[in-house]
């Protein structure tokens, strides 16, 4: 079992995945630098962490959506590795075209840091399927662009095919439909705006998170 | 030539920077003002001496980073 984790310049967030995934699912974590021309062998899961990556110049996630390393992501995951973008990863992904959508500023202009409750919308994914009977989960978000917006065909689609993850329970920025986290059409690219890698551990005030990882590497 | 890249958020994308500045100038005493939208200006320059091949790598620019296309809509002008 073997992750990797990106490091853009302004990531601040890898050390908490490397550490969360360890702690979760007991796998091995190598951290890639975002300037890397090639990934680590037999991956089974990398993960785009969260943070500020460039500085949020431009717009979030869109400089870090070239960096080299992107390259072999979109490789990566055109051959089915398990993608996950938590946060600034999940704006990464938006920006790289590998999920649909774009995360606008929050509607209330607020940067957002605090535990939300989340439905888990659909478990029969390879992210959520160890919440079995679980229907829910609390994990805490950071964030001051959060909220998710893709126009109406677009959020059709994406509820009609499940690859609506999960739904905050009471929506904190004005995502559209309450979308917390999304999936590619294929099931193995997975953005959200929630940290499971800030709740892995009772200590944390939750350990939802610790099932998003450990379903990752149960489908391994 | 000089490019000139004017972003915005597309019509019915909620602006929320532009509402606060809208309010703001509100508070200042401008009540007449609506419809504030807040968008970039990104400028440069090219060695490209064709306007209209300038225009077209200008726009291909947009497409790729300089907008999200998702969310934004862009004005070129080339110089």
């Amino acid at each position: 079992m073997k992750a990797a984790v990106v490091v853009f310049p302004g990531s601040n967030c890898d050390r908490d995945c490397k550490v969360a995934i360890e702690r979760s699912a007991g796998a091995r974590v190598e951290m890639v630098w975002h300037q890397e021309t090639a990934l680590p062998d037999d991956l089974d899961l990398i993960v785009l962490p969260g943070g500020f990556s460039y500085g949020d110049y431009l717009r979030c996630g869109a400089m870090a959506a070239q960096s080299p390393v992107m390259r072999e992501v979109v490789k990566a995951a055109n051959d089915g590795v398990a993608v996950v973008g938590i946060c600034n990863g999940f704006q990464v992904l938006c920006e790289a075209g590998l999920l649909p959508g774009a995360l606008l500023r929050n509607e209330k202009l607020k940067y957002i840091c605090k535990p939300v409750a989340l439905d888990v919308v659909n478990s029969q994914t390879r992210f959520t399927a160890s919440f079995g009977e679980q229907r829910s989960a609390v994990m805490t978000v950071g964030n001051g662009e959060g909220n998710f917006f893709a126009d109406e065909a677009t959020l059709d689609r994406i509820e009609g095919e499940g690859q609506v993850v999960f739904r905050y329970q009471d929506n904190p920025n004005g995502s559209a439909r309450d979308i917390a986290g999304i999936m590619n059409a294929k099931g193995n690219v997975l953005g959200l705006m929630p940290h499971p890698d800030r709740s892995f551990d009772p200590d944390l005030g939750s350990e939802d998170g610790a099932i998003l990882f450990r379903s990752i590497f149960a489908s391994a | 030539m000089k490019a000139k890249v004017q972003v915005f958020l597309k019509p019915g994308v909620l602006d929320v920077q532009g509402k606060a500045v809208e309010a703001a100038l509100h508070g200042l005493g401008w009540a007449d003002v609506s419809g504030v939208r807040v968008g970039r200006t990104i400028e440069f320059d090219l060695t490209e001496t064709d306007a209209a091949k300038a225009e077209a790598e200008v726009k291909a620019m947009c497409d790729k980073l300089l907008a999200n296309t998702v969310i934004e809509s862009y004005r070129v002008e080339i110089a």
